[in-house]
């Protein structure tokens, strides 16, 4: 070919000719915004299967213990998921208005919402830890003897599988968002590198649809895990 | 002499001067393929050695050369390096990579850089698999190894209470599956982005519809296996409970989650070698593919009624009567799709000039054995045989029947047919029948007696085994002698056709597909000097000669 491997990924557009001498531009795979924002869309999807195998193991056992999920639920704290389920969802608005401002080419803005955004996430982060901390100051966590069998401090099967899925999907929930943290922080570079411009902001608009994924899951994960219990322990 | 993709190459980052890191770094689709199929084949002959070490070992009853613990371990061996590293990746990672590109004129993949990032993924996937094997000790002179003694499945709640190393095969398997799917992903934008202009979806090769069906389940079902195998970690080293009874939990909802993956992915493998089945058909027929539209949506329905079929390896775990009569009657309902395309095959077959090529040998070879592994499939679907058959050698014989008899068989017919595009080169083609015949009767020789022994009871994964079984496996032991024979004299061939054989020329057999009208033999770097304008189909003969032709600019001139 024409390039060296110097420009090695310079796109050359190429123009197929068919037999009645109509000219037709043929996709490459350089500068393929609508491929990336596909490609990405179907990443997308894994997650929601990955996630949605997780509900499924969750509703299956919701319906085998009625009664102790809703018991178990009743002890998490409310006042706390709730202000994180508003917090996130605040930072899925500066999220969305970082693109905007990044497409109508306010890149200072831009950065500036996309540091809103990371701030935020911080702070889900913090009060998921504070919650964590007080499950684990009652005796609730992950390897604690309420959640093992056979001893005295022993909860119910079905508080023992709630609090299992509730650890492990929480858990992964924040795993994606110190995911989200880090690709955040790499927009960044990648904005002040001048690599994500007004005009070529596709890692900008992945990196966004991540996040609108990212604060969905908990918008299921919230009701499912919180509200459940929200009409306190039933006992009988 | 023009350049070709041999001789220079895009790396991922660098420019590096060194031939071996141009090869480590390369991003080219073609490279790639080439790299994956190194180090499957290599994989696959470690995985054929555990086989052979039980088959020693299974020659008499009682115990020869093996202990009962370190069987278990061989055949867990065999089954996460056959089914992780070989099987799985497979077909796509080698000539999808190579080959669908090529097809639908595309320069390369739509992401080659995460191509070559899935690649290196899949290397960490396979050294971390394989870590444990390094493990053992030494007590009482004797090797102690510490790989996973589960079997591929990893059942709950045994692999959650084993003390081997199921930790690293279970990470390895996570690792392996993002690969895949990051590997189906790229299929997917691909077939969807980067089809030359004027090639509708019904104007593909039938193996790019192949790839496409495999890469949805690739991406759909990977992330519930992915999952599984995490849950299963977090249970065994945090006791989350899911999966253990004693604390309420469900093993048998393990079993479901691992096969809503598992069973889908026999269709990932399948699915592919078909696509090469009939881009076969009509190359060696010299006639255009018998219900194009058929095949091309059975591919699609395969895969998603495919999905739903699961339960079938559960009719003996503990499911309602409807359950399994359900998951019985859809598992009846694709053997509907596949029949159509056997069908589809034998009608081009009718009165086409049929060319006994090395590749359609191959073809031809699995038509018999591939009838055999899937009609025996039906038998065991129903719900009343398989009672008596789960667990039993029947079910292994048809599982390698099925998946080493079509998908191994049509990938080793892949490798002939593609050969010459990939090297430029030809291999002995004598030699290569003669390869082909050893192979296939060594094959049924392992495999037809097991059918039997399993009708009689003589249940899989086991060590020892009643006298009476004795017969069969000195049957099957014979019979592997001559299939590794036939293997290594396979590969030997090959080799040699890589070293000596003479140069094959763009098109040796004839074929129509756009991968055989590339500019020159091996394919220089970027694939066609020009892309064509595909306003045909993809198998057109007439009177036994393709009808499309290009001229070096790739304008048809017909």
């Amino acid at each position: 070919m024409a390039h060296d491997s110097h420009d090695s990924h310079e796109y050359i557009p190429e123009i197929a000719v068919d037999r009645n001498g109509k000219e037709h531009v043929v996709q490459g795979w350089q500068g393929d915004t609508y491929g990336g924002k596909l490609g990405f869309w179907l990443f997308m999807l894994t997650e929601v299967m990955m996630f949605g195998s997780m509900f499924m193991v969750l509703s299956y056992y919701f319906t085998l213990h009625h009664q102790d999920f809703i018991n178990a639920s009743a002890g998490l704290d409310r006042v706390l998921g709730g202000i994180n389920t508003v917090v996130l969802l605040i930072s899925a608005l500066t999220m969305g208005l970082g693109l905007l401002r990044m497409r109508s080419g306010d890149v200072k803005g831009a950065k500036l919402m996309i540091w809103a955004t990371m701030l935020l996430a911080l702070i889900f982060l913090g009060v998921k830890a504070v919650e964590w901390t007080n499950d684990y100051k009652e005796g609730i966590f992950l390897g604690l003897q309420a959640l093992q069998s056979g001893n005295e401090h022993s909860l119910p099967f079905g508080e023992i599988l709630y609090f299992g899925m509730y650890f492990t999907m929480t858990g992964l929930h924040g795993f994606h968002i110190i995911i989200g943290i880090g690709l955040m922080l790499w927009l960044l570079k990648r904005i002040n590198s001048g690599k994500v411009t007004p005009e070529h902001n596709i890692l900008h608009f992945n990196i966004a649809l991540y996040w609108d994924l990212v604060h969905l899951i908990w918008v299921f994960v919230f009701p499912y895990f919180y509200m459940i219990g929200a009409g306190g322990a039933i006992h009988g | 002499m023009s350049k070709s993709y041999f001789d220079e190459t895009h790396c991922a980052f660098g420019h590096p001067k060194s031939t071996f890191m141009q090869w480590m770094l390369t991003i080219d689709h073609k490279r790639i393929g080439i790299m994956y199929a190194v180090v499957m084949f290599t994989f696959f002959f470690v995985a054929v050695a555990a086989a052979l070490t039980m088959r020693f070992e299974l020659f008499a009853p009682g115990q020869q050369f093996i202990d009962a613990h370190t069987f278990n371990q061989a055949f867990t061996l065999h089954g996460v390096i056959m089914v992780f590293l070989f099987i799985i990746p497979g077909i796509p990672a080698v000539f999808g990579n190579i080959v669908m590109p090529l097809m639908i004129g595309a320069k390369d993949v739509s992401f080659p850089r995460l191509n070559w990032f899935t690649f290196w993924l899949y290397i960490i996937g396979c050294i971390v698999a394989l870590s444990s094997l390094f493990n053992f000790n030494i007590a009482d002179g004797k090797l102690v190894f510490n790989f996973a003694d589960t079997g591929w499945t990893f059942y709950a709640p045994y692999s959650l209470n084993t003390d081997t190393n199921v930790v690293t095969t279970l990470v390895a398997a996570f690792i392996l599956g993002m690969a895949s799917i990051l590997t189906g992903l790229n299929f997917l934008v691909t077939i969807h982005r980067l089809r030359a202009p004027g090639m509708d979806f019904f104007k593909m090769p039938l193996f790019v519809w192949g790839i496409y069906a495999t890469a949805w389940i690739q991406l759909l079902a990977t992330p519930v296996v992915g999952i599984t195998l995490v849950l299963a970690l977090l249970e065994k080293y945090f006791g989350i409970g899911i999966f253990d009874p004693a604390k309420g939990g469900d093993p048998v909802l393990f079993q479901h989650l691992f096969w809503i993956y598992s069973h889908p992915a026999v269709y990932l493998m399948i699915l592919p070698a078909f696509g090469i089945m009939s881009e076969l058909m009509p190359a060696f027929s010299r006639r255009e593919i018998f219900g194009y539209r058929t095949i091309a949506l059975s591919s699609a329905s395969i895969a998603g009624v495919g999905y739903l079929v699961w339960g079938h390896h559960l009719f003996t775990s503990g499911m309602s009567d409807t359950a399994k009569t359900i998951f019985s009657f859809l598992t009846f309902f694709v053997a509907i799709p596949t029949g159509i395309k056997f069908y589809d095959w034998v009608a081009t077959m009718y009165k086409g000039k049929i060319v006994f090529s090395t590749p359609m040998l191959w073809a031809l070879g699995t038509m018999i054995t591939f009838a055999i592994g899937g009609l025996s499939g039906v038998t065991i679907a129903m719900i009343g045989s398989d009672i008596h058959l789960q667990d039993t050698y029947y079910t292994i014989a048809h599982f390698h029947y099925a998946m080493l008899g079509g998908v191994v068989f049509l990938f080793f017919a892949g490798i002939h047919y593609w050969f010459p595009l990939v090297f430029g080169k030809m291999y002995s083609e004598a030699k290569a029948k003669l390869a082909f015949y050893i192979l296939f009767v060594g094959f049924n020789l392992l495999w037809f007696p097991m059918f039997i022994a399993g009708y009689l009871g003589m249940p899989r994964r086991y060590f020892d085994y009643l006298p009476e079984f004795q017969i069969y496996h000195q049957i099957s032991f014979w019979g592997a002698i001559i299939f590794v024979t036939g293997l290594i004299f396979m590969f030997y061939v090959l080799i040699q056709g890589i070293r000596k054989g003479k140069p094959s020329g763009v098109n040796p057999w004839n074929a129509t597909t756009l991968e055989w009208h590339l500019p020159s033999s091996p394919p220089p770097l970027e694939n066609h000097t020009k892309v064509p304008y595909v306003d045909f189909r993809p198998y057109e003969y007439h009177h036994g000669q393709p009808v499309v032709k290009f001229d070096e600019n790739m304008k048809r001139i017909d």
